[in-house]
């Protein structure tokens, strides 16, 4: 039932507003609104019941374990939300003179010096409001940096095979046309092929080490070194940082651009599909390029002391920036989270990240290949994550891994990433994370050891998938085709 | 070890499955000279207990002066409610969702939000919401340049009575493809933009234009003709793009009703394309966000929308639900052809301004936008009262105006009379030094239905101190000087 479904004419929430409408009718009446907006009617209790009950139509990592590959479902601390929603901060007025917000600004120099430790880069700009946003800012300062050196006809971007969507879909927004560089059976990059497509139209490479496929990229130094010999630069994605991070830098790989999914590596919350964060972080010679604003601290000395302040740099300091992508600074509010949480790791905390979102990932690989799956790629270690492929299964006994997927709700488990990256058929993408317990991981296992049996004698199970939940399978084809977008009162589906 | 549970012995058993002697043996795949060293930059860890006061202590240096600034960012009353049930941990903490069945509780909730903003808006469709209000015009104008087959320039019109920093954040996405962003100055005495202004502009680009933004209330807070405008730019064959604060919109003339006036066709009515952003409706200002923006079109350009949009549908008993529709607009599925490279919606934000607008109500906004307008009636009356402060424009201002400071002599300036101010508890306003020179010693100064009448006395009493003091201090230096 919608909330409109609730609503009876005349009710109203008044406490939350002035009680009486005050005089509008200095405004010309052609610029006045007619009629009240069709918004529900319905009292406070009767709003707060219908999302209540709502949120618990939703699996959630708080409520179960969330193994979606290449999005890092980790816990989101609670105390990271607390903090982060303190009065100080949500009062804060973004055009607040910057002398009177020093404590926001604090955090997130702060925030800015640990990303530039944790992945080697020379600076960092948390500007940009999501990871294809920071894409974005990544591939614009690779466009700024060739035209700031006249260097105009670097206009074609080289991207793997198995990379995200965003990667190709950002570089065209950028004014780049697209080349694929295929990838080999055991993960790593087609070499070969890359040494065949640079040259003087390359600007550069956009990357995901690990890759997408779940295994660490080997030959990374060979293939900064054919890129930056073309003249191109290399771009780091950051969506697995989580399986590095402490390990091994971006920047010490050569990379030149980097962004981070603040909501992925640093736990902020997915929100239902956000806001999320996506810095970015640039070696030296891409500084001047870096998205705005970003902070700057200045340390003065009076009578002996020294007093540290913080300030927003625009574009009166950074002339050659890219330019803003929002109209203040990003997502302040995940940033304070990724901080809290960054604070609460420690540099001890970083490298445990790593260990044992790999330590997970190959235990449940190791799993998965002792219960008779078969593994994309066998042979090579798993980073943070790892894909089984279901093509024998699909095969012998007509099931997806779309119905697997559904067949996992069933049991208690959301369901890995499915049908991503698009090189492996029938694949299942699993994610762990660090921060779920081996009876998670064993539970997982035994639900998926379980439905392959149920694929092999009883097929249809899977595919009635789920019986469980609110709604069993939707009608996808019927959403496109008679589309229904917004409530209209009297109409039915 | 923070967030990690494994004990030493499950550690050993793990090993074991793996066939590895250690947790190091499993990053043997990476080139040893390349490991990174211990993070010296990054401080040890810390407990709860001891961020806590740390992040307390921060919060606590941030500003508690009363704030009357706006300029794209406004201080509303949030019903509790709304993040009590936003931060639950099945909103808070789940995925985009993608397995339906398992996220009804998200999408039947975004199915709501765009039913609310699209009544809001009276536009035909809405989508789940992108980043901010400024990145929602850029995508808006990609829209438009993809949407208007009948114009071949991708010149778009922006008056600079569009929020500066829109117009700034729009340039930085769309110059990498090739659409051009013209400015229509605004007119000096009523703050806004003419027909006129935007004609002459349309000459002297040839005439081909492929659409134009108009902001209401603009920046100034003044109110535009958007009736007259939007039909002069549908007669042109130029879509109208609307950037609205949608607060507002519970009291003015929503962009879906804009235009209509006798010889237009009737369904080419109302803007083609609404954009803004949706903090004012139940996001906390917060330093900047996050916020979200709202994005609204025609139902004939929603093939050309970016972003995530929810459906209803039915399941296979029939029973109804919802899912993320059109898919085949977006990234994961069209790559490099992709209506946008955007991915994420602010779905947390959005699930707040969903709660917010269903315990406000239309009832609820009105009245609270009405408030706004009336209370800052109250503050300009008051200011205006005051020896050389003047009210700059004459078109109707909603609940922001610009004022100008007559007489401060050649070395004074807005900020040090907000300065001044902020040492008394008021933030004054937002300085329009920067992006507006030739309005001199002007101020943008916002109210909303949270400043009370004590508020805007204090800030009346505490403005003429400032100015008394300044002028004494002037005095002082002339008469010094004679």
């Amino acid at each position: 039932m919608l909330i409109f479904e609730h609503s009876s004419k005349g009710r109203n929430g008044a406490p939350q507003s002035p009680v009486e409408k005050a005089s509008v009718t200095d405004i010309p009446k052609n610029l006045l609104r007619k009629n009240s907006a069709a918004l529900p009617e319905v009292s406070e209790l009767q709003a707060v019941r219908h999302y209540t009950r709502l949120s618990r139509k939703n699996f959630s990592i708080d409520t179960e374990f969330y193994p979606l590959g290449s999005c890092t479902m980790k816990y989101n601390p609670r105390a990271c939300n607390t903090l982060a929603m303190l009065p100080g901060f949500l009062n804060a007025h973004p055009l607040t003179p910057d002398q009177q917000n020093q404590g926001f600004l604090a955090c997130m120099y702060d925030l800015q010096s640990m990303l530039c430790e944790a992945t080697g880069m020379a600076a960092f700009s948390l500007a940009p409001m999501a990871g294809a946003q920071g894409e974005f800012a990544g591939v614009a300062m690779i466009g700024a940096y060739h035209n700031s050196r006249g260097d105009f006809d670097r206009k074609e971007m080289l991207i793997p095979d198995a990379a995200h969507g965003t990667n190709p879909a950002t570089a065209v927004m950028c004014g780049f046309t697209v080349r694929e560089i295929p990838t080999l059976d055991n993960g790593d990059v087609d070499i070969e092929t890359l040494k065949q497509a640079v040259g003087p139209q390359t600007a550069g490479l956009m990357l995901t080490n690990p890759s997408t496929l779940g295994v660490f990229e080997r030959n990374i130094e060979a293939i900064a070194k054919v890129i930056h010999e073309a003249g191109g630069l290399l771009y780091y994605d950051g969506a697995n940082l989580n399986a590095i991070l402490g390990k091994i830098r971006p920047g010490d790989m050569g990379f030149d651009v980097i962004h981070s999914n603040l909501h992925k590596t640093f736990s902020t919350p997915h929100g239902g599909g956000g806001p999320g964060s996506g810095a970015v972080g640039v070696a030296e010679r891409l500084i001047p390029f870096l998205p705005l604003p970003t902070v700057a601290k200045e340390v003065t000395r009076e009578e002996g002391l020294e007093n540290e302040s913080y300030h927003y740099l625009t574009a009166k300091d950074c002339p050659q920036s890219i330019g803003r992508l929002s109209a203040f600074m990003g997502n302040p509010g995940v940033l304070l989270r990724a901080f809290i949480y960054m604070r609460f790791l420690g540099r001890e905390g970083m490298v445990r990240v790593a260990e044992f979102a790999t330590l997970n990932a190959n235990y449940m690989m190791a799993e998965a290949k002792r219960r008779g799956f078969t593994l994309a790629i066998d042979q090579r270690r798993a980073s943070h994550e790892f894909i089984i492929t279901l093509k024998n299964e699909a095969r012998d006994f007509h099931v997806s891994a779309m119905d697997f997927a559904k067949r996992l709700l069933d049991l208690g488990y959301h369901a890995p990433t499915t049908y991503f990256p698009l090189l492996v058929p029938e694949c299942l993408l699993i994610e762990p994370t660090e921060s779920e317990a081996k009876e998670a991981l064993d539970g997982f296992m035994d639900a998926l050891e379980q439905i392959k049996h149920e694929a092999e004698t009883n097929p249809e199970l899977l595919h009635a998938a789920p019986q469980t939940l609110p709604v069993k399978r939707l009608d996808e084809v019927r959403a496109a085709k008679q589309l229904d977008l917004a409530f209209k009162p009297g109409a039915s589906v | 070890m923070p967030f990690i549970p494994h004990t030493d012995q499950e550690i050993t058993q793990m090993l074991a499955i793996i066939g590895a002697d250690s947790i190091e043996d499993l990053f043997d795949e990476i080139p040893a000279h390349l490991r990174a060293a211990v993070m010296q930059a990054i401080p040890p860890g810390m407990t709860e207990m001891e961020i806590s006061r740390l992040m307390q202590q921060r919060a606590e240096q941030n500003t508690k002066a009363v704030c009357f600034l706006g300029a794209g960012a406004y201080q509303h009353h949030i019903p509790a409610a709304v993040w009590e049930i936003t931060t639950r941990g099945e909103f808070y903490s789940a995925y985009t969702p993608y397995q339906a069945e398992a996220s009804q509780g998200t999408l039947q909730l975004t199915y709501e939000y765009q039913s609310m903003m699209t009544a809001l808006t009276a536009m035909d469709v809405s989508n789940a919401s992108m980043y901010d209000g400024a990145s929602s015009l850029a995508e808006a104008i990609l829209m438009a340049v993809r949407a208007n087959r009948k114009s071949k320039s991708r010149k778009i019109l922006l008056p600079t009575t569009v929020n500066p920093v829109y117009r700034q954040t729009a340039y930085t996405i769309v110059k990498g493809q090739q659409i051009e962003l013209v400015e229509v100055p605004y007119d000096q005495t009523t703050g806004t933009v003419t027909l006129d202004q935007i004609k002459q502009q349309q000459d002297k680009q040839g005439g081909d234009i492929t659409a134009l933004v108009l902001q209401q209330p603009n920046f100034f807070g003044c109110l535009e003709a958007v009736d007259e405008i939007t039909d002069w730019a549908h007669e042109n064959n130029i879509l109208l793009i609307a950037v609205i604060n949608p607060l507002t919109m519970a009291v003015l003339k929503p962009p879906g009703e804009w235009g209509g006036n006798a010889h237009v066709d009737n369904n080419n009515n109302g803007a083609d394309i609404a954009c803004g952003d949706g903090q004012p409706l139940g996001a906390p200002m917060s330093a900047g966000g996050p916020y979200y923006g709202l994005l609204c079109c025609k139902q004939a350009l929603v093939r050309q929308m970016p972003g995530r949009i929810v459906g209803r549908t039915k399941d296979l008993d029939g029973k109804e639900g919802f899912v993320l529709t059109l898919q085949a607009r977006e990234q994961h599925i069209r790559r490099s052809k992709a209506t946008s490279n955007i991915c994420t919606n602010q779905g947390l934000v959005v699930t707040a301004s969903t709660i917010h607008m269903a315990i406000m109500g239309a009832k609820g906004l009105e009245n609270t936008a009405a408030a706004c307008f009336a209370n800052n009636n109250k503050l300009v009356a008051q200011l205006t009262a005051i020896d050389g402060m003047e009210k700059v424009f004459s078109a109707t201002h909603f609940h922001e105006t610009v004022l100008q400071f007559d007489d401060l002599a050649e070395d004074n300036c807005v900020a040090d009379i907000l300065a001044a101010l902020m040492k008394k508890g008021i933030i004054g306003g937002y300085d329009l030094s920067l992006h507006y020179p030739e309005l001199g010693h002007a101020l943008l100064v916002c109210t909303t239905e949270m400043r009370s009448e004590e508020d805007i006395n204090a800030y009346a009493k505490a403005l003429q101190e400032v100015l008394c003091s300044l002028n004494s201090t002037q005095t002082a230096a002339l008469s010094e000087t004679a």
